[in-house]
């Protein structure tokens, strides 16, 4: 009897361990790829440490030096305010047309053939790198590309627009760009919130005589609220850290005035120019700002969970 | 049971394999503090074997000769005139690394200041640089003293032009850096526009006409008036006012001072783009290049010596020679370019031969510099094959004296007008900084001259960029 049960406390205790055990990989990578970076980086934040040409200024301790300086000089506001204009231009019209999309595959009275090829077909410019669909979109609306002379030949302008020397040009490009490579993937996870939501719902509603505009806005959109908070706020930390698009197109300066550049190309040329201090500085502020936005993220998932 | 036994199996080699992977970057971290610990090893095992098998060939030195250099023009005169210096055993490996937003120097810098680490056929043994940011190696340590270090002889540089030597001496009066070139800058200009809009397509009328910048402004009217365009684009003749300033970028407090004559070129150009005397392109873009060949409609090109024979006689060609063209009369404009002098006097460019600090091939780097920079009948060969202009002050001026033609100038002699250039070329204000610090202000003046922002915010926009590059660097608000 006594034996009996102090085996079964063993094997209690004896899965406990298997479970921290299967858990080791996970911290270690953790620990080297991600726990001490980040510490370091709030290490290096301090300091002023950069190359002059070969030779090595610091690192010397200058304490919140580097974050002043970069609160001074008023640039942080302008980089951060160019990001979110981009990622507006681009969210805006990505989430009205996923909504319709979205609505339009999960209808089941619309019957739409081929969705698994439309599903596929939208989802493909996620799937080509960043660069490589930035430097086409560059090549076709250079001075002297293909869009330009489409639109003379047509009549439309007598001679070329200058899409990357015009603020709202370069900047409309980079909207451009992550609208279609991200509104595939907001399709399939708004699909997935409103293929959740109970059919008896509509059925009950067009019984009742609803119009599919009355469904759409009173039914479909309240229910599938959680899901639209997760759209929102992921896609708020994914375009705090655009950086490809508008670094390739842009060849890296943000041109023109400076209006293309994001905080991350910012972080960036911080790095270029070995500039770890600053870098490190620019790294925090950026780590609190998405520090903020995750624990909304996490707090609208735990709210879906208990209801 | 057997469940059992088989998990904790896959346990123990899955933390075994994570702990395993950790503990041998881990232990070979603190032994070399850059590069992963494989290199050094490596270079330990290079050391043993150099004791006992020797690993390297007769003269005893390495088996890599490694070259750096930002594009292949050094690389197409290495293959035709000092192939035959390097000893059948050593192999000539090439890593060129792009200019542009200093790409190249950061790569230099990366494995220069690695040099001591580097296993012995990694180490740099030659590398190129540029006048924009000679000063920034040839005060460093990790170049050799041609002379002392290398074994060049006051002899064997006799013939170079001075200046190519006053710009690569360290500041304790080493020479560092070797040239072949000598970089005088000329105006290149279309014969049949020029006869169009001047009525004339001699060198020395057409020199005439653009002797100053208000005469090369009413030339500008003209040529505007007849649906061609002066310049091709914003940067066309900016080193014609940058080389002309009356002191260096950055003052002796490491303050950024944009001089008078820089912001000349920022009125001229403004008033060109303005005006349309230009085509808004900017430099070494797809347009510019196009506005050099058989459809431009420029007037011409400021160019200095290496960008005539490289880069203006490549663009002019309707069919390239990788494409099966030739470089002959008929194929695009060839024949149709002459130079002159221009409104102002100007270098641009020069690359320099660098002998790397830790360099196991000190015997050959000697032969090549030798050979390609102080060999006049090398350099004399050189001039002929590819009408480039040669360092070599001597065979220069006998070329310039003799009945020498370039076809493709349509059978001007302009080795005598570059003779006549090359000693009036003064390279006492440049800095280390000028590279960078020349393609953050052009990129940032694109702006004004496109009309986004007005000329504060662009010269704003200018200092924003030069300190995120040069973090020691300061400017007046």
């Amino acid at each position: 009897m006594a034996a009996s049960t102090n085996k079964k406390k063993s094997k209690v205790v004896r899965y406990n361990k298997w479970g921290y055990i299967f858990l080791i990989p996970f911290f270690l990578v953790y620990f080297v790829f991600q726990l001490i970076p980040l510490i370091s980086t709030f290490y290096n934040s301090l300091f002023e440490n950069y190359m002059s040409g070969l030779t090595q200024i610091g690192p010397r301790f200058v304490g919140l030096e580097n974050f002043k300086s970069l609160f001074q000089n008023g640039d942080l506001l302008k980089y951060t305010g160019n990001t979110i204009i981009m990622w507006l231009i681009g969210f805006i019209p990505q989430i009205i047309i996923s909504l319709l999309l979205a609505a339009w595959f999960t209808d089941l009275r619309l019957r739409l053939k081929a969705q698994g090829l439309f599903k596929t077909v939208i989802y493909m410019p996620n799937l080509i790198m960043a660069a490589a669909f930035s430097m086409l979109i560059f090549t076709l609306f250079s001075d002297n590309g293909p869009i330009n002379s489409i639109m003379i030949n047509l009549g439309l302008i007598d001679k070329p627009f200058r899409y990357l020397s015009n603020v709202w040009g370069a900047r409309g490009l980079v909207g451009l760009m992550n609208f279609m490579m991200w509104f595939g993937n907001t399709t399939i996870l708004l699909m997935a919130g409103m293929m959740g939501i109970d059919v008896g719902l509509f059925e009950a509603a067009q019984v009742d005589g609803a119009k599919p505009f009355d469904i759409f806005t009173k039914i479909t959109l309240p229910l599938l609220k959680p899901i639209l908070l997760y759209v929102l706020i992921t896609s708020m930390i994914g375009g705090l850290q655009m950086f490809d698009v508008p670094q390739v197109l842009t060849a890296g300066d943000g041109r023109p005035d400076r209006a293309a550049m994001t905080l991350i190309m910012y972080l960036n040329k911080h790095l270029y120019s070995k500039n770890y201090g600053m870098a490190g500085a620019l790294s925090v502020i950026l780590f609190v700002i998405t520090a903020v936005l995750s624990v909304f993220v996490y707090r609208s998932m735990v709210d879906r969970t208990k209801e | 049971m057997k469940k059992k036994i088989l998990s904790m199996v896959l346990c123990i080699s899955m933390t075994a394999a994570a702990l395993a992977g950790c503990g041998n970057s881990g232990g070979n971290q603190p032994a070399s503090n850059n590069n992963a610990g494989d290199t050094k090893e490596e270079s330990n095992a290079a050391e043993d074997q150099k004791e006992e098998t020797s690993s390297e060939n007769e003269s005893g030195e390495g088996k890599v000769l490694n070259i750096y250099g930002w594009n292949e023009e050094f690389q197409g005169l290495f293959e035709k005139y000092a192939k035959d210096l390097v000893p059948d055993d050593v192999e000539v490996k090439w890593v060129i690394t792009p200019s542009k937003d200093n790409a190249y120097q950061n790569k230099l810098d990366e494995t220069l200041l690695n040099q001591e680490n580097a296993a012995a056929d990694d180490k740099i043994d030659l590398f190129l640089i540029e006048a924009d940011y000679a000063s920034k190696y040839v005060d460093s340590e990790y170049t050799l003293d041609i002379k002392a270090d290398i074994g060049l002889t006051d002899e064997d540089l006799a013939g170079q032009y001075q200046y190519t030597q006053d710009i690569v001496t360290s500041e304790d009066g080493k020479l560092k850096a070797t040239s072949w070139q000598a970089t005088p800058g000329l105006f290149a200009y279309r014969r049949s526009i020029a006869k169009e809009v001047l009525g004339t397509d001699d060198p020395a009328e057409v020199q005439a006409a653009l002797a100053d910048w208000d005469k090369f402004d009413a030339v500008a009217e003209q040529a505007s008036a007849k649906g061609y365009k002066m310049l091709s684009g914003y940067d066309d003749s900016y080193r014609t006012f940058s080389n002309n300033v009356s002191g260096p970028w950055v003052d002796a407090d490491n303050k950024i001072v944009v001089d008078e004559n820089i912001m000349k070129w920022v009125d001229q150009t403004k008033d060109y783009t303005d005006k349309g005397y230009n085509n808004k392109t900017i430099l070494w873009d797809d347009g510019w290049q196009a506005d050099q060949g058989p459809k431009g409609n420029v007037f011409g090109f400021f160019y200095s010596t290496w960008g005539i024979n490289f880069t203006l006689l490549g663009n002019s060609l309707e069919t390239a020679v990788d494409d099966g063209g030739k470089e002959e009369v008929g194929n695009g404009i060839y024949g149709d370019y002459a130079v002159c002098q221009g409104p102002q006097s100007y270098y641009w460019g020069g690359s320099w031969l660098c002998a790397a600090a830790g360099t196991d091939n000190a015997e050959l780097v000697k032969n090549i510099m030798q050979r390609m920079t102080c060999d006049k009948e090398t350099m004399l060969q050189i001039t002929k094959d590819t009408q480039d202009y040669t360092n070599n002050e001597e065979a220069m001026n006998e070329l310039a004296a003799s009945d020498y033609a370039s076809d493709f100038l349509g059978g001007q002699n302009h080795i005598a007008l570059f003779a006549e250039a090359a000693p009036k070329i003064d390279m006492s204000n440049t800095s280390p900084y000028d590279q960078g610090l020349n393609e953050d202000f052009q990129t940032a003046f694109h702006d004004y001259f496109d009309g986004n922002v007005d000329k504060e915010t662009a010269l704003k926009n200018f200092y924003k960029a030069a300190v995120e590059k040069y973090p020691e660097l300061t400017y007046d608000e």
